[in-house]
């Protein structure tokens, strides 16, 4: 079943284009990677998807309901979560602060406390500092705990913009393993990821964004063998 | 020490609780939204008839004038919010500057048409009199409205850092879209710290109207008193305005005593420029 459609996206940032023409689907329990050097609209994408920008063309459909056009709150309470590009952090709360944040779109406040207790299961570096403030930790753990605090709302699609940018390789794997097992819990998930490799590794199905549209889809071990791929990443070099 | 002096402080200290109880609103507003409220002031003011109507109609002391200016202050502070904050804040600073500043104006040319420019005051005896107490003598209004003034401040704070409103407040302040990624709504959350910002105001208002005039104007003089003290503990801060508030309420009674009563707001501007000049975020404010 299909779980989230973009069809025709268009997104513009006063009179520049941020995306002008992106279509996608992500079936559901799919891993879906949208490739694309920097500035080819993946950040645009899933900040329309998430209602943070508004699209000015196109739709998006999450379960059957259209949702471009609702702000983010509404969004996210419809179960997308979104870990952002730059975290988007409440520096100056504590980690479990910034996780209980997370849990605000929940419809039943008693699952708060379970799902709390999930997220530390996942990463045992939130649950050691979970009274330390946001602003205080690494640049690892800021990944973890963005990537918690979506999680927190129990999406059914989980959207992550760049889970491996910045990050030392070891924090890169243990965040793509952690990955891997919620995708086997059967969470569906859609990333923006410059490290074509680590992407396609990972992903069932990949999209190829050049200038804001989509130039190329297809499952990632057909788009890993696939010479144009190299050959579309190293002309945008 | 002698005993005179004794009072001066202790006086001192009961009347900074109330300056930081109502500026505790008035920085909550500032750090939330970077919104400076002219009104805030009036808003105290408005508070203040409430108590004297409270008193002419029903008699009735602080018991029944502190909750029922706190609800209605709440109520216009929401209202404050809807039908004009929230639309002079997408505009540029003058546009909030100038529509607060209405707002104050409303509020006090309101007053004059329905209540007259004479000055009011509650009896002296509304809260029990005076007492002494290790030969300090103490006047009940003072003190209850000290206390009354120092807990609601606490409990502000309170509310902020330990609930998970205020963590919602906080979020909003720090970074409005990520908060609507928690699902937040902004300016719901921006409405309720109008209401509990312009409440703890209807709180001091009520508090105030039992030892001081009451008129239309009251609030300037009041305003006054709040930026100083906002800006000396940094805005944004209400444990900052707490200690600012008392640390002014001492100074201008400590200098009232010793200099003279003409003198003491000059020492108080004097010392607050003195330490603005060494910390321009003050005392408590982040640089
Ligand atoms: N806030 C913004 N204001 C103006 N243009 C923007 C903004 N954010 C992104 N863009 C533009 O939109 C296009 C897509 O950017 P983005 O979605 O961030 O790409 P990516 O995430 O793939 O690096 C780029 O041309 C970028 O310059
Ligand atoms: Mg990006």
């Amino acid at each position: 079943m299909t779980l989230l459609s973009i069809r025709n996206l268009e997104v513009h940032y006063g009179d520049l284009i941020g995306v002008a023409d992106v279509s996608l689907d992500v079936a559901e329990g799919e891993v879906v990677a949208l490739l694309g050097s920097n500035g080819a609209g993946k950040t645009t994408t899933l900040n329309a998807v998430a209602g943070l920008i508004p699209a000015s063309g196109g739709s998006i459909t999450f379960a059957g309901e259209r949702i471009d056009g609702k702000p983010a709150y509404a969004v996210v309470s419809r179960r997308i979560g979104l870990s952002p590009e730059g975290w988007r952090l409440f520096v100056g709360q504590s980690v479990e602060n910034n996780l209980m944040l997370g849990a605000t779109p929940l419809a039943d406040r008693s699952r708060a406390a379970p799902l709390l207790e999930r997220v530390y299961a996942i990463f045992p570096r939130l649950a050691e500092r979970r009274l330390q403030l946001a602003g205080t930790m690494s640049g690892g753990e800021r990944q973890m705990l963005a990537v918690g605090r979506a999680l927190m709302s129990d999406p059914r699609l989980l959207m992550l913009d760049e889970p491996s940018l910045g990050l030392a390789p070891a924090t890169v794997e243990i965040m793509y393993e952690t990955l891997e097992r919620l995708h086997g819990e059967g969470l569906t998930i859609l990333l923006a990821e410059q490290s074509v490799e680590l992407a396609l590794e990972f992903a069932d199905r990949a999209y190829v964004l050049q200038v804001g549209r989509t130039v190329m889809s297809g499952t990632a071990s057909d788009l890993a063998d696939d010479p144009e791929v190299q050959k579309v990443y190293l002309g945008m070099g | 020490m002698s005993a005179t002096l004794v009072q001066v402080i202790v006086g001192g200290l009961l009347l900074g609780a109330i300056y930081a109880l109502f500026s505790s609103g008035l920085t909550l507003i500032w750090g939330m939204m970077n919104v400076v409220n002219f009104a805030h002031g009036d808003f105290v003011m408005v508070a203040m008839y409430i108590a004297y109507v409270v008193y002419v109609l029903l008699g009735g002391g602080p018991l029944a004038s502190v909750p029922i200016a706190a609800v209605s202050l709440a109520t216009i502070g929401i209202l404050a919010y809807f039908l004009l904050v929230r639309h002079v804040m997408r505009g540029p600073m003058i546009a909030q500057i100038l529509g607060t500043f209405g707002l104050a104006l409303l509020l006090r040319y309101s007053m004059f048409g329905a209540a007259g420019a004479n000055f009011l005051s509650l009896p002296d005896n509304l809260v029990g009199g005076t007492y002494e107490i290790f030969g300090i003598r103490l006047q009940a209004s003072r003190v209850v409205a000290g206390i009354v003034a120092l807990l609601v401040t606490a409990g502000l704070h309170l509310l902020l850092t330990r609930t998970s409103l205020g963590s919602k407040m906080l979020a909003v302040s720090e970074d409005a879209t990520a908060a609507q990624l928690m699902g937040i709504r902004p300016d719901y959350m921006q409405a309720i710290a109008w209401g509990i910002a312009a409440g703890a105001t209807g709180i001091a208002g009520a508090l105030i109207a039992t030892f001081f005039y009451i008129s239309p104007t009251v609030g300037e003089t009041l305003a006054i008193i709040a930026f100083v003290t906002v800006a000396l503990g940094g805005f944004g801060s209400v444990p900052g305005a707490l200690v600012a508030g008392l640390l002014i309420g001492l100074i201008e009674s400590l200098s009232a005593y010793w200099i003279g009563g003409v003198w003491k707001d000059v020492v108080v501007y004097i010392l607050f420029i003195f330490v603005l000049w060494f910390r321009p975020q003050g005392l408590m404010g982040k640089s």
